[in-house]
């Protein structure tokens, strides 16, 4: 974990209000793993005050890549970076995806923005062998968003592209149809679409890895301000910063 | 340049501390501060028990500000004893510990524990959360149960022992003078301000709670005004704190009578914000040809008599 000052290298839109900031820094880049987040500090001003938290979309040589839409005021100023420029980076942080097991296909199943931390979860499970099925929810089949991911199914709400439905319905879909075997499921999207997904993963038995999302102020555990119910283990509430973002999904109970 | 200060037995290498809640129990920042420029470290609260805080969502951002609704989250006084204590030992700088509680008993239970310790150095007394519903707040704002619990505690320990007082009232030189009359070795000043925000989409308040404690750069002048009334009021050390994220900021504290002060909020964006307006304030000193950074206290070059102010205050 480092606080560091890294330069702002390329800056694209990937879909429908959804773009992809590409970062330079070696050791945040190094030193990432899968599910990992950052904490960014928009500008040097008192508004926004707080830094913001975004997934690690991918890394490559020395660069990192992060997925965002324009929400509010935060994420507005990011989208007016340009190349050249620089953020306050504090990461990598947070306990990664457990991409270990004997699972053998990586289900990924993303939910709009939740698409963000599964590029580089691919190239993970890529590189220990693993095969990947790939479930994409979103609103039109502008909004889609499908670069480094592999075997990709996409759901969308008013059904311009792909499965007309939810993404977690897609999923039930094939499963019935193909009835996959030693799988492990990788979830994020919206609570809505997480808690349909877990029901899921526990109906079929199959392990369920979830990235959540808090709202937060330091990301390091100090502030104490996302927390997530625990199901059991002597304590009510973990924390997505530093004991997530990823969890198990029978771990947790989402609000 | 001289840099240190002393609160009773316990001597502070620099005037700047962090403040309670807004660096956990030092060990989660290990990896990016060295602590030793640090004045001092104030402990999250502790309880007797193991608290596990309130339901999310517990925090929002304000202008310049942030709303936070934690409720004293924090891992009780005997797991901090064991897991937290032996390393904070370690560190080369002062340790004061917060205590929070419900009850009279349980501040002086707390305390009593924790004073058999080696590596405590000073205790800091949270009569001013916000955000619980017994405890904190109904007693802060109640100035005979503030006295009440520094009067029991003060025969408890030898060493300082520092309130932190509420800004949630009317005239908060009366608390100063009401705990300094207890026995209390100093102030600490401001906790956060009742605040509120709102959702217009939802319509639901935006933390779990409905009010929360606001704090960082938006409550700096209040709390000014707060520290400069108690430093007034009362002779034994105010530490100030409200929104300090600079050496400029926490000179002002010095200024209107601040005997050190605490970096609170600015900890969330960067944890080392603390050791960079330490650093600051003696670039500030050398500049100005100060050789004790004691001299910046009370040095405020007021045109108004005081008497005249408390009408307005």
């Amino acid at each position: 974990m480092r606080i560091l000052d890294v330069k702002i290298v390329s800056w694209e839109q990937r879909a429908e209000g959804l773009f992809a900031l590409s970062l330079e820094s070696r050791e945040i880049a190094r030193a990432t793993k899968a599910g990992q987040f950052v904490n960014i500090r928009i500008g040097e001003s008192t508004s926004p005050l707080l830094r913001r938290p975004f997934s690690i979309s991918r890394t490559e040589g020395d660069l990192i890549e992060i997925l965002f839409n324009v929400v509010g005021r935060g994420t507005e100023m990011l989208a007016r970076k340009k190349p050249g420029e620089t953020l306050n980076l504090l990461g990598p942080l947070g306990v990664p995806f457990g991409l270990d097991g004997a699972y053998e296909t990586a289900v990924i199943v993303a939910g709009g923005l939740g698409v963000a931390p599964f590029p580089l979860l691919a190239n993970d499970v890529r590189k220990k062998g693993k095969s990947m099925l790939s479930f994409l929810g979103a609103r039109t089949a502008a909004h889609v968003t499908q670069e480094y991911l592999e075997n990709v199914h996409v759901a969308t709400d008013d059904g311009s592209m792909g499965f007309h439905g939810t993404v977690v319905q897609l999923l039930e879909d094939f499963w019935m149809k193909e009835k996959p075997k030693r799988t492990k499921i990788f979830g994020c999207g919206p609570t809505r679409m997480m808690k349909a997904l877990s029901e899921f993963a526990r109906g079929n038995r199959v392990e369920c890895e979830l990235s959540l999302e808090g709202d937060m102020a330091c990301g390091i555990g100090i502030c104490q301000g996302c927390p997530v119910e625990r199901t059991s283990g002597g304590k009510k509430y973990s924390l997505v910063c530093v004991e997530g973002p990823a969890f198990n999904c029978n771990d947790v109970i989402l609000a | 340049m001289k840099t240190d200060f002393t609160i009773g037995s316990a001597n502070f290498k620099n005037r700047v501390l962090v403040a309670s809640g807004t660096f956990g129990y030092g060990d989660e920042t290990k990896e990016l501060v060295d602590v030793a420029g640090l004045g001092g470290i104030v402990t999250k609260s502790l309880s007797w028990k193991p608290r596990d805080g309130n339901p999310p969502r517990r925090i929002t951002e304000t202008p310049s500000g942030m709303l936070n609704s934690i409720g004293l989250a924090n891992i009780g006084v005997h797991a901090f004893i064991e897991k937290k204590l032996p390393y904070l030992r370690t560190l080369d700088t002062t340790i004061v510990v917060n205590i929070a509680a419900s009850s009279v008993e349980e501040y002086c239970d707390v305390l009593r524990l924790l004073d058999d310790q080696e590596g405590v150095d000073a205790y800091e007394i949270n009569v001013s959360c916000p955000n619980v519903k017994e405890g904190g707040l109904n007693f802060g704002t109640d100035c005979s149960k503030t006295a009440e619990i520094t009067s029991k505690l003060r025969p408890l320990t030898k060493k300082p022992l520092l309130m932190k007082l509420t800004p949630n009232v009317t005239h908060v030189s009366e608390f100063a003078k009401a705990v300094e009359s207890e026995g209390a070795d100093g102030i600490s000043l401001i906790n956060t301000l009742i605040g509120m925000a709102v959702d217009i989409r939802t319509r639901k308040p935006k933390l779990s709670t409905v009010t929360g404690g606001l704090s960082g750069p938006a409550i700096k002048p209040i709390a000014l005004a707060k520290v400069y009334e108690a430093v007034q009021a009362v002779d034994i050390p105010v530490i100030g704190m409200g929104g300090i994220v600079s050496a400029e900021d926490a000179i002002e504290f010095l200024l209107v009578g601040a005997s050190a002060v605490q970096v609170g909020t600015a900890n969330f964006i960067d944890p080392t914000t603390g050791v960079h307006v330490a650093q600051g304030i003696e670039e500030y000193c050398r500049k100005s040809g100060i050789s004790d950074v004691g001299e910046l206290v009370g040095a405020l070059d007021a045109k108004v008599e005081f008497s005249v102010l408390q009408s307005w205050l």
